[in-house]
């Protein structure tokens, strides 16, 4: 005879993985804080360990496992956006149009299995997986400021590759002069999608040598960890010297092409967004001043701070524009 | 007071049966005190979130969009109170129209203030500068010195003293109506959902004036 017992754990008092794993990350640090205050020797590293604490809690569960990555020279000394502004303030129409909402609505999105297919001007069409990616090449973590079209900025932490890595095992042929970048569109998971307020699937372009240039990275995380959804994740592009809305995130297909793409945001306004949208203090958007930004976390009183030539990246990427009107090329 | 103000308003059997009577001073009193405890609200949260530091990642601009819409909503709900007469006959709301109106101006105050102060940092060559350039603040700023001159004469000493130029006057409130929605759906980037449905709302509010009015001068002919 078989007596069956009830557990008397109620399914909804087991603890989710993820507030379980949070929680042994806090007692860890707490425990090396409390050891090294108790030792009177590191309280400097008390702060520093409480103020790890803030990536994690709100962060959407990214199946993805992130591989070693070394630091990098780029963005030292700029005061990092915090963990919870970056991933809690998104453009990213896909999971709604307000900033508040992609955190919201991105919870259940799955960023693994992830493939990637390379086409168009390609020696032959291909596909890849997000993990055979991020073996094409080391990651290290790149510190850049973004500047959004709509006058705010940020200074993130991404973790990522040079996109010309990509491009370089993606094998391009001569014709192609163009690289576009199609996100992910799914109804099912991306609730924005099934509203008609951009043409679906976002697109987003390079020129050949912007794409090549070695600021041009491939985000593959943030703030050390995998790419929360709201972010891009699993791969979003990042190009620091124009604005945010080039970065296309959740990437699923890379076309090389002879032509210039047209843009989700050319389609959408041609009169306010162009191709090649570099940050630029003296070209004004019809609806919003670009001389100068609001620093997200500067604080209610920090007023505005004067926007940079290409987001202050003048001294690598300038030599691309040299000769061309960036009035009529905005 | 509170017990007060529920005694006077709901102590008939049936609280709808109350509102279709004409109410006596005394709940009209009790009304007003509602109401602009009521209008209140939306400044009160601000502060607690500002208080609790959770004025979202960009803090200025919430407040900006925060006050300006209330004054757009307080506007429209101003602007309600003379199509609710025409519809139902029934007159005594307009008596809330003064209060409501100041406070579409208390919140429009507030909506220039954050943009002067929190936005610009009274750095008058830029405010100028996203003045003229940008048509809905153009549009944002006209609307706010319209307002000016109706705040001042609110008063029943400048009604009396007006007197048929009063009427003309506040007939502004219209226009100043309009370029608010305007403002709102020029500043949304894409999704102009929200702005469009205030637009609809405001359309809806003049539609039944315009069409009392035609049907006024229909049968005095």
């Amino acid at each position: 005879m078989i007596i069956q017992t009830k557990s008397d754990i109620a399914p909804s008092e087991i603890t989710p993985k993820e507030v379980f794993d949070n929680r042994r990350k806090f007692l860890q640090q707490a425990g090396f804080g409390v050891l090294a205050g108790a030792t009177g020797l590191l309280t400097s590293q008390v702060n520093a360990a409480t103020s790890k604490l803030s990536p994690s809690p709100k962060t959407n569960g990214s199946l993805l496992k992130l591989p070693e990555f070394s630091k990098s020279k780029y963005g030292a000394g700029e005061k990092l956006t915090s963990y919870e502004d970056v991933t809690t303030y998104n453009n990213y129409y896909e999971f709604g149009t307000s900033k508040d909402e992609p955190a919201i609505h991105s919870k259940l999105f799955k960023p693994t299995p992830w493939t990637v297919s390379i086409e168009g001007q390609v020696k032959k069409n291909k596909t890849i997986s997000i993990e055979d990616i991020l073996k094409l090449a080391p990651l290290e973590e790149r510190i850049y400021r973004m500047r959004c079209v709509e006058g705010w900025s940020m200074v993130i932490p991404w973790v990522g590759f040079p996109l010309a890595q990509l491009i370089k095992w993606a094998e391009p042929n001569a014709n192609a002069k163009y690289v576009e970048f199609i996100s992910l569109a799914d109804s099912q998971q991306m609730p924005g999608t099934n509203l008609p307020i951009l043409d679906w699937p976002y697109i987003e372009g390079l020129r050949m040598d912007e794409a090549m240039n070695p600021l041009t990275i491939m985000a593959v995380g943030l703030y050390g960890e995998a790419l929360p959804n709201q972010n891009g994740a699993p791969m979003r592009l990042v190009v620091p010297w124009k604005y945010g809305f080039k970065g296309a995130k959740a990437i699923v297909k890379i076309r090389f092409t002879e032509k210039m793409p047209v843009t989700t945001w050319m389609k959408a306004g041609p009169a306010e967004y162009g191709f090649y949208a570099n940050v630029n203090p003296q070209v004004d958007h019809p609806r919003w001043t670009q001389s100068s930004e609001k620093r997200i976390g500067a604080g209610l009183f920090a007023g505005r701070i004067k926007t940079q030539m290409f987001n202050g990246y003048t001294e690598q990427v300038g030599q691309m524009y040299a000769g061309m009107d960036l009035r009529k090329n905005f | 007071m509170l017990a007060w103000i529920y005694e006077k308003t709901f102590n008939t059997t049936s609280m709808w049966r109350q509102l279709s009577k004409v109410p006596g001073k005394k709940q009209i009193a009790a009304f007003k005190a509602i109401l602009f405890l009521l209008c209140l609200i939306p400044l009160l949260r601000l502060v607690w979130l500002a208080i609790n530091d959770d004025l979202s990642a960009n803090p200025i601009e919430f407040i900006e969009r925060s006050t300006g819409f209330w004054s757009l909503f307080i506007l429209l709900a101003t602007l309600s109170l003379s199509p609710i007469r025409l519809l139902t006959g029934r007159a005594w709301q307009l008596q809330f129209r003064r209060m409501l109106g100041l406070f579409m101006f208390f919140y429009a105050c507030l909506h220039i203030a954050s943009y002067v102060w929190l936005d610009y940092s009274f750095n008058w060559t830029d405010i100028v500068k996203d003045i003229i350039k940008h048509p809905y603040v153009l549009v944002g700023a006209s609307a706010f010195i319209l307002t000016f001159p109706l705040a001042i004469t609110s008063s029943n000493f400048m009604i009396k003293l007006l007197r048929e130029r009063w009427k003309q006057l506040h007939k502004m409130v219209y226009l100043i109506a309009i370029l608010g929605v305007v403002h709102f759906l020029w500043l949304v980037k894409k999704d102009i959902r929200e702005p469009l449905f205030y637009m609809a709302v405001l359309a809806l509010l003049l539609g039944v004036r315009l069409y009392y009015k035609i049907q006024n001068s229909r049968s005095k002919r």
